[in-house]
């Protein structure tokens, strides 16, 4: 559950064994689509980067979370790790060795499973359970007669704490939660080694949302499946991530075990994300926003650091310079070239000089 | 504030409201009671489908899709009886003296009209202002909720600004009138979590500057921990538990409060299961006889499902609508 991510700048100090999945260097990039008139007037082709030179690793049984606001990345990132869609650059690794070297496409995809955040657009609508299931069984060659696909299936609901007499409905006849739950059925059905949640639970109500959260840890600590759980619900994230990743307009910011990166936020980003999360105690409120400005057009990334258009402690080296990914303690990195913002623990300067925090970041 | 002593700007008593199709029927809200004062924010607490929106939607008799087959119970808004008032009467109401925001800012504006116009168009309505004075105006309130470049800004289509902007433009739109109450429902479900801590900042913002009264509809109770004065959790068409934000989020006494907080991955360790509530929400089309959070209740015991337990006083303005209460604080 240690490995370090000396990936983020290439001179690996410890080589741990090799990282069950690992992403180097993954850039993807999507044209702006800018319609007729921008053919007319031959205006520049525009490209927004989702990804900008993003390296991660996995550790087999570990869960990896991943953070941000939308149009970070995040959902991109999933897409590339399953393999559902391809980084401009980079390489993606399965045991070291390139994911695609010597596989089939129906090998990888029992390597590397998807869950999505609504199940109901991911589920066939005419599709009764039983059918969904049996189909992938089908597809992969993993049963060898109907009788003993349709064992499977019953299985499968029940890891999933669904029960088979469920089998026959359709997915509009189940609950929000359940349809979650077979979702992640489905995606086990393969018996894949790595699990990618993207949103997972954030269309489930907070009383469903532990349910399902529940589900995936018991189905961790039984199958030995690692995660990648991405989420805008830092609450959520912290409690089932064992080492989190934090995006930013395409770039993972800082990165660094759970308990660390939420005591000691080394990203000014990151500690105004944790700022904002609305806390469940009425006598901590603040009248002032922890980050203040929008987001910067992703198809024209500011210069320097891309936070640096609403970083309260930019200074001008922040806009000349894009900083790197540097570890500065055992497992935390940290793109982020101000010191002084990187060992603040206020969320702006003049709290800091002040000598006190106008909301801490817990 | 304008209020006279003893009534409050917004009196809910008994409201209930039922929808009947051919195949169907079912009461959404059921006997629902509550007071806003002037310059208050009121948070309605709930899961999906417990009737909060459509509480929302029954104060100012704006329904989407489904129009409901009977609304009972009085409203009373700033001393007037709601039920007396005719469609026009309402029409002079809505988007004057009570304004509404929705979940959805990306469906709530007109992509056809630019966001100046849309706001000035109720200022030109409801008080009488020529184009120009409402025109002076909008860019004014654009710029009051924080839209950099208001002046340029205002001539602009809503597919221009982002969904932060644009919740932020819908309620330009919702306070140009300057009402007397906002209802905000789920106002920043759709919104990253730091421009929900922006928009919520920014109404209690637009709260003490303007001295409205606010009702906030949301799932989130760290939203109304953060920005509530008073609370009323809702279950199944029905307020379970209501107070002072601090006495329910601190001291929950209703068995469904309790469970929902504890449901939240922020109050369990690391490493230990979270605690779910068990089970679903009943089908308001057949709810559980006596109380209906019992089936899922840790608490429950036999008269339980049988008596539909009165709201009691447990402190001072806390109320909790079970047998138990007492116990339970």
């Amino acid at each position: 559950m240690s490995t370090i991510v000396t990936a983020a700048r290439g001179d690996a100090v410890e080589q741990p064994a090799a990282p069950l999945l690992s992403a180097q260097g993954l850039c993807r990039r999507f044209e702006v689509a800018g319609g007729a008139s921008a053919l007319l007037t031959r205006r520049p082709r525009r490209f927004l980067q989702a990804l900008r030179d993003v390296s991660l690793e996995l550790a087999p049984g570990e869960t990896l979370g991943i953070v941000g606001e939308s149009g970070c990345g995040k959902s991109t990132l999933a897409r590339c790790l399953s393999g559902l869609d391809r980084p401009d650059e980079g390489s993606i690794r399965w045991q070291g060795q390139p994911m695609a070297a010597g596989s089939t496409p129906l090998q990888r995809a029992r390597r590397v499973q998807m869950v999505f955040q609504d199940p109901y657009a991911s589920l066939n609508p005419r599709m009764s359970l039983a059918q969904t299931l049996d189909e992938v069984l089908l597809v992969h060659g993993l049963a060898a007669t109907r009788g003993e696909r349709a064992d499977r299936v019953d299985d499968l609901l029940l890891t999933v704490g669904l029960a088979p007499r469920l089998k026959h409905r359709l997915p509009h006849a189940l609950s929000g939660g359940q349809r979650q739950r077979i979702s992640i059925a489905r995606a086990l059905a393969v018996g894949p080694q790595v699990l990618i949640a993207d949103e997972p639970v954030s269309a489930l109500d907070a009383s469903i949302q532990a349910q399902i959260i529940n589900l995936l840890e018991e189905l961790r600590e039984r199958l030995k499946i690692a995660f990648v759980f991405i989420s805008h619900d830092l609450n959520v994230v912290r409690h089932i991530s064992d080492r989190i990743a934090v995006m930013y307009l395409g770039q993972v910011v800082e990165t660094a075990a759970t308990e660390a990166l939420f005591e000691r936020p080394a990203h000014p980003y990151t500690r105004a994300l944790l700022a904002a999360i609305p806390q469940t105690d009425p006598s901590r409120r603040s009248l002032v926003p922890a980050l203040s400005g929008e987001l910067p057009d992703p198809t024209a990334p500011p210069a320097g650091c891309s936070f640096s258009t609403r970083c309260p402690w930019v200074v001008e080296a922040c806009r000349a310079h894009e900083p790197v990914l540097l570890e500065q303690a055992r497992g935390h990195a940290v793109r982020c070239s101000n010191a002084a913002a990187r060992n603040a623990s206020t969320l702006d300067p003049i709290d800091a000089s002040q000598g006190e925090s106008r909301v801490s970041a817990r | 504030m304008n209020a006279a002593a003893g009534s409050s700007l917004l009196e809910v008593e008994d409201l209930r409201v039922r929808f009947t199709t051919p195949t169907l029927d079912l009461t959404a809200v059921d006997g629902v009671s509550f007071r806003i004062e002037a310059g208050e924010v009121f948070g309605l607490v709930g899961e999906s489908g417990c009737g909060k929106t459509v509480t929302c939607r029954a104060l100012i008799r704006l329904f989407g899709g489904s129009l409901p087959s009977a609304i009972g119970g009085t409203v009373r808004f700033a001393g007037r009886d709601l039920a007396t008032l005719d469609e026009r009467a309402w029409s002079a109401l809505r988007g004057s003296e009570i304004s509404m925001i929705f979940q959805d800012p990306m469906t709530s504006l007109n992509p056809t009209m630019r966001v100046g116009t849309q706001i000035a168009e109720g200022l030109q309505r409801h008080r009488g202002l020529a184009a120009r004075e409402a025109r002076a105006a909008a860019i004014e309130m654009l710029a009051a909720v924080g839209v950099p470049g208001a002046e340029r800004r205002h001539l602009e289509y809503p597919h221009a600004f982002s969904g932060g902007m644009r919740q932020r433009v819908l309620i330009a739109i919702a306070l140009a009138c300057r009402p007397k109450l906002l209802i905000a429902d789920e106002p920043t479900t759709a919104l990253d979590v730091t421009v929900q801590d922006q928009i919520l900042k920014l109404i209690l913002k637009l709260r003490n500057d303007l001295g409205m009264s606010v009702l906030l509809v949301t799932h989130d109770i760290g939203v109304i921990a953060q920005t509530c004065d008073r609370v009323a959790v809702m279950y199944a068409g029905k307020i379970v538990e209501s107070g002072a934000t601090a006495q329910v989020v601190n001291r929950p006494a209703h068995p469904y409060t309790r469970a929902l907080l504890a449901a939240l991955p922020a109050h369990t360790r690391r490493g230990d299961p979270l605690r779910p509530i068990d089970g679903e929400p009943p089908n308001l089309a057949s709810p559980p006889p006596g109380c209906r959070f019992h089936p899922r209740c840790a608490f429950a015991i036999a008269a339980c499902r049988e008596l539909v337990p009165p709201p009691i006083e447990v402190e001072a303005g806390h109320r909790s609508a079970c047998l138990r209460a007492g116990e339970i604080g």
